[in-house]
């Protein structure tokens, strides 16, 4: 019962998890060449975001659904960013035959 | 353990079983996240990203937040990586491509994760946190104090939300049309 109570879900058990996305996604976003995937690695920054707002809303100041709020709009713009990114990768395809992002220096001096 | 069975009121019976739950969610989600960067294989990124997204989905279920943890499977686990997986199949010519990063990268992605881990702990454990008590909880979260919130206070944000949206359509279609 005691081991149970440990696990019992409080706010830092919530902000551990957030943590560990927030790494992956940094880990994700720096070894990934493709540019689709440093897009996933992106997308898991933004739900540890959400996760720790809705954390933070729950356990800390429950009074209101400010923080809920706050995920909702992160959700809403990780897919518009989401669809841009794409566009912008799917033209970048249709110009140079691929998607590494080491091959995307034309703008490079 | 029988008595408080037997005199078990509904939330009693949801502490007995939140740790289970919390503790297959968690680990569903950390080791998908982690499964993310350890894969070469673009697509099954792609599938352990879905089950991230649903592990934090559950998370949210945990936390009393049932329309966040809904949007979250609909708008994200339904429409964002569908996209993904649609980008995925649009931007290459072998879907099973190989990602090859050298060793060393990945060592150095990895340490510099563990390094800022390291740092968000310790700056969480310098930094007190008044918590609340759970009656609030029940009293102010839910869907209806919610929809009152988004449609008064965060009015002007939705309706910018909307703009963008609209926005974010018309220049991805742009972008993304074929040029004769």
């Amino acid at each position: 019962m005691t081991m149970l109570a440990l696990f019992q879900p409080g706010l830092y058990h919530l902000l551990a998890v957030s943590i560990a996305l927030l790494t992956a996604g940094v880990a994700v976003i720096l070894t990934k060449r493709n540019a689709v995937g440093i897009l996933m690695g992106v997308e898991l920054i933004l739900n540890a975001a959400g996760l720790n707002f809705v954390a933070f809303n729950r356990y800390v100041w429950a009074n209101a659904v400010d923080g809920q709020m706050f995920t909702l709009f992160i959700i809403v713009l990780a897919a518009a960013e989401a669809a841009v990114a794409l566009a912008i990768f799917l033209n970048f395809y249709n110009n140079f035959d691929t998607i590494n992002v080491d091959q995307a220096d034309e703008l490079q001096g | 353990m029988f008595t408080t069975l037997a005199a078990g009121t509904e939330t009693d019976s949801l502490a007995q079983v939140a740790p289970f739950l919390y503790l297959i969610f968690a680990a569903i989600t950390i080791l998908s996240a982690w499964m993310i960067v350890i894969s070469q294989n673009i697509v099954r990124m792609a599938m352990y990203l879905l089950f991230t997204l649903g592990g934090v989905a559950g998370l949210y279920f945990l936390m009393s937040a049932e329309f966040l943890a809904a949007i979250q499977l609909i708008v994200y686990a339904g429409g964002t990586l569908i996209l993904i997986v649609f980008g995925v199949m649009l931007t290459s010519k072998n879907p099973f491509i190989r990602l090859q990063s050298m060793l060393w990268e990945r060592c150095v992605a990895i340490g510099l994760g563990l390094l800022l881990a390291m740092l968000m702990i310790i700056a969480l454990a310098n930094t007190p946190i008044k918590q609340t008590g759970t009656e609030a909880v029940a009293q102010n979260h839910d869907i209806h104090t919610l929809a009152i919130t988004m449609l008064s206070k965060y009015l002007v944000p939705f309706e910018v939300a909307a703009v963008l949206l609209l926005v974010v359509m018309i220049g991805a279609a742009f972008m993304a049309r074929r040029r004769a």
